[in-house]
């Protein structure tokens, strides 16, 4: 008869082994820093299964691409169109204001803005362990991307390069209980740090005192302070401010503008300080 | 067959994919622990072939898979097939719907011990939606029980 754990150690050392062995690596994983290569090359490994997991859906994207009628089509182009037409004219306008801004900054004697790299990604998963808000997307580190890289989506920024493995890596979001983003009020730059509350649709304003001037609806703007995230880039808005005259601060609830459950395409951008340059592959440069 | 060498290395792979597998928002919070129940599974079928040592492996590919700290899946899916595979000779007498509860029970002292390790590391707030994986995990398991006992039975995994 084949008998249980006849072989090897007892099924309680087993745990015991198991469970200091987790510990460790959780105190490796916490404390060192150079730990974050073995875990690039640990991503890198796993990313088949990723990639399977994605082919359901991927498999339904195609055949409902598919299958649109041709009348869907026609409306859909005619406002991608009206969008291109109305984009287009907005960025005649940018062009010329932005070369006015800085001949002004250059009479000022303060820096010109520098232009930003950008490079488009796209959502390959999302995590559904509720206790962290990451996802994966499709570039890593052989098209430039780097740690701590801002990306944005349509409306907003959306998160930061957490980890990066070969080609892909994984993005925490803004609304992840240990993110935090410094901002600015746009319409009296008041300053603030935005931090994520563990829930897709809320950012809280930490440390603001009762009589700051901020109201629902202020729209948020990234400052630039942190050196992570470019200045001038939308964030959220404020939702909900509640004063509490037993506690300190007020509290100020801010929706990130940002889609952050129904993200497809992403921007990643690269900051002049940044400590990689995009990779662009031949073929596909336009 | 060489099928059958395989049988237990690839239902997990296969649970470890419904585990990642991207779902609407809706439906996410609902996502059954599919990784704890095809182990409980083998668990209580072979608990010769896997036991705790499976079960910190195949933690820890959640922990990479997940993005979370390395080890606190581990850590919880250990435990709780450590309790499983100490006590498989009475559950297996159970009925599946009483296996059932058991199941129950074990993932929520998973997700306990999952959200208590991520509360020391980060301080997360507590919200019951984390426990909705333990009511679709018990409903399922019955199913999980039976395709699996048929997929051993039909290749004689041992």
């Amino acid at each position: 008869m084949n008998t249980l754990f006849a072989r090897g150690p007892s099924l309680i050392n087993r745990l015991l082994l198991a469970l200091v062995m987790s510990m460790v690596l959780m105190a490796v994983d916490i404390k060192m820093d150079g730990f974050n290569a073995v875990r690039m090359y640990l991503s890198s490994l796993v990313s088949p299964l990723q990639y399977i997991a994605n082919l359901p859906g991927e498999m339904l994207n195609w055949t409902s691409q598919r299958i649109t009628t041709q009348q869907k089509l026609v409306v859909e182009n005619n406002q991608l169109r009206a969008e291109h037409m109305r984009m287009s004219e907005a960025l005649q306008r940018v062009t010329f204001l932005e070369n006015e801004n800085a001949k002004l900054r250059a009479l000022l004697g303060s820096p010109v803005r520098p232009e930003v790299k950008k490079m488009v990604a796209e959502l390959m998963a999302v995590d559904n362990d509720p206790y962290s808000h990451q996802i994966v997307i499709n570039k890593g580190a052989i098209d430039g991307v780097y740690e701590g890289q801002p990306v944005l989506d349509e409306n907003g920024i959306v998160g930061q390069v957490l980890h990066v493995a070969s080609t892909n890596s994984r993005v925490l979001l803004i609304s992840d209980f240990t993110h935090a983003i410094p901002i600015r009020v746009v319409r009296n730059d008041v300053r603030a740090i935005a931090s994520g509350s563990g829930q897709l649709n809320a950012l809280l304003l930490d440390h603001v005192p009762h009589s700051t001037d901020i109201e629902v609806g202020d729209v948020l703007y990234s400052s630039g302070l942190g050196n992570v995230f470019p200045e001038g880039y939308p964030v959220a808005r404020v939702s909900k401010i509640a004063h509490d005259d037993s506690q300190p601060f007020a509290t100020i609830v801010a929706t990130p503008v940002a889609e952050l459950d129904r993200i497809k395409y992403l921007l990643l951008l690269w900051t002049t300080d940044a400590p990689s340059q995009p990779v662009v592959k031949k073929e596909k440069a336009k | 067959m060489r099928i059958r060498h395989y049988a237990i290395s690839l239902s997990i792979l296969a649970a470890l994919m419904l585990q990642i597998m991207p779902l609407p928002i809706l439906v996410d919070k609902f996502r059954p622990d599919w990784v704890l129940l095809v182990l409980s599974y083998w668990t209580l079928a072979l608990p010769t072939r896997v036991n705790v040592g499976i079960a910190f492996i195949y933690g820890l590919f959640l922990d990479i898979l997940l993005g979370t700290t390395l080890g606190i899946h581990s850590f919880a899916m250990s435990l709780v097939i450590f309790i499983l595979a100490a006590n498989y000779q009475r559950l297996r007498n159970y009925s599946v719907w009483q296996q059932a509860i058991i199941i129950g029970v074990m993932s929520s002292l998973y997700h306990l011990v999952v959200f208590w390790l991520q509360h020391l590391l980060t301080d997360i707030y507590f919200i019951f939606d984390y426990l909705w994986p333990v009511v679709t995990s018990m409903f399922i398991w019955p199913w999980i029980f039976l395709l699996l006992r048929k997929t051993r039975r039909q290749l004689s995994v041992k």
